[in-house]
């Protein structure tokens, strides 16, 4: 892949590759901030609402307030990342303009284009992007996603979404890795994802770009769950300042996403935990109501 | 020679593929067992505050110093440099303290700012490719420490003993002449 000749596109993902074993915070005032850095995420999420509001509320979800995004980004020295609506690329230069570290093209907000993403390539501040399988996973890289993270059902508090989108991705990049060359180009096809991309999964077997999780993460074990199922990290949405003990839980889920493969270390992180978030039965949702069905 | 990645949180996988394409053998560091019996250790990129706070709580931080006075060799990149010097600025933070200079957090700025340079490098006759992101400034170094890369007029690779710091991060490359050098530092002690 030329790709890996473009520095600009080596420096995105090379911040990518600086998150991973960590955990990613969604944050609405610098407060949140600071108690998501004191609890040892490795960056956070400047959002107006938190995934759980935004269902709760509903209304058009859009990019946050400058003037909020700054005050976390004045608040921390971790990287900042904020959210623009699947194909706005207006919010995109505004937030590039801003510089935030790292923009997430996400589901959560309301979409502003029903047919296209953001072309990533045109800019220089990295994009994450959410995918449910791998073909959306190769076709938001295509267009330059630095990171991929599951979709799972963002506010939910539920992690069957996200195992579900975890399990399907992971197995199609094994299955490609047993193909034939000839058997690739019906794959991409298939999958409606570029050839190359479709060589560079099969050759390595997993994304040219780091494969993180989010959607649904609400304890210690959820996050050791889609880690030992091949997430390199983990975004955590609702289920921090949503739960009844925001920083001691954001410092167990931080403890289990490193030591996911250790279930005492796990167990440990649980212990002594208040409630955590209610949650939604995904199965009770509408069709319409769902995030993850957003982005195409 | 045995040597360990801190695996708690960063870009401790990158490290590994590096010295794995250099036929050496590494082992993850995440608890305190995991130092038994280690020549070399590697502090990874990654965000230096989120590993701060395990090297802390596990039980790793005094440990590391004593590996680092006992001669044990440690190479740091960018996060890692920030564990290993004496003095952290923007925002103060606590450190490893190993090696005597002041390193400024995120120096160039935020990931905007992040790019790939070449520059001059006491180790090899071309220019040497350096990764740089979000990277710290290496602000002051005391007169026991070498200076062996710079950009810009800042010093980026810095040795002192058997410790190595490198703003940069030579695990994202594919040339080895850092790591080569690394792989020397051990060596004579491990021959010692």
């Amino acid at each position: 892949m030329n790709l890996l000749n473009d520095n600009t596109w080596r420096v995105k993902v090379g911040l990518a590759e600086m998150l991973k074993g960590g955990v990613i915070m969604d944050v609405t005032t610098a407060q949140q901030a600071e108690i998501a850095e004191k609890a040892g995420a490795c960056a956070v999420m400047a959002l107006e609402r938190v995934p759980a509001d935004i269902r709760k509320e509903g209304g058009v979800a859009r990019m946050a307030a400058p003037k909020i995004i700054r005050e976390i980004m004045t608040a921390v020295s971790i990287p900042v990342m904020a959210k623009v609506r699947i194909g706005h690329f207006a919010e995109a230069q505004v937030l590039e303009a801003l510089e935030v570290d790292f923009i997430d093209e996400s589901e959560v907000l309301t979409p502003a284009d029903e047919e296209h993403h953001v072309w990533k390539h045109g800019f220089k501040v990295p994009f994450v992007c959410g995918a449910r399988n791998l073909g959306e996973a190769l076709r938001r890289i295509a267009e330059g996603a630095a990171m991929m993270r599951t979709k799972g059902e963002a506010g939910s508090g539920n992690i069957v979404e996200t195992v579900r989108h975890m399990r399907a991705i992971v197995d199609e990049m094994k299955r490609l890795t047993t193909l034939g060359q000839e058997q690739l180009v019906h794959e991409a096809k298939n999958l409606g994802a570029p050839l190359d991309l479709v060589e560079y999964v099969a050759e390595h077997g997993k994304l040219p770009v780091p494969n993180f999780s989010a959607g649904g993460v609400a304890t210690p074990a959820d996050a050791s769950l889609v880690m030992q199922l091949g997430a390199e990290a983990v975004f955590v949405g609702s289920g921090i300042f949503k739960s009844s003990d925001p920083s001691v839980r954001a410092r167990a889920i931080v403890k289990a996403t490193t030591y996911y493969k250790d279930p005492k270390a796990v167990l440990e992180a649980s212990e002594e935990l208040g409630e955590a978030m209610r949650g939604i039965d995904v199965r009770q949702l509408d069709e319409k109501e769902l995030l993850q069905t957003r982005g195409w | 020679m045995k040597i360990g990645v801190l695996a708690v949180q960063g870009d401790f996988e990158a490290h590994r593929a590096m010295l794995g394409s250099l036929a050496v053998e590494s082992f993850e560091i995440r608890a305190l067992a995991d130092l038994e019996g280690l020549d070399a250790v590697v502090l990874p990129g990654g965000e230096s505050t989120t590993q701060l706070k395990f090297l802390q709580e596990e039980g790793l931080f005094h440990p590391l110093r004593k590996f680092a006075q006992e001669d044990g060799a440690i190479f740091g990149t960018c996060a890692g440099a920030i564990l290993l010097a004496t003095e952290v600025l923007n925002p103060p933070q606590d450190s490893l303290a190993l090696m005597d200079m002041t390193v400024l957090r995120n120096g160039y700025g935020r990931q905007l700012s992040s790019e790939v340079r070449f520059g001059h490098c006491t180790l090899k006759p071309a220019p040497l490719e350096m990764v740089f992101i979000r990277a710290p400034i290496i602000e002051r170094v005391g007169p026991g420490i070498e200076i062996l890369a710079e950009d810009a007029g800042r010093p980026v690779l810095v040795r002192q003993g058997r410790l190595l710091a490198a703003t940069f991060h030579p695990e994202l490359t594919f040339d080895s002449t850092v790591y080569t050098f690394f792989l020397g530092l051990i060596g004579e002690r491990v021959r010692a």
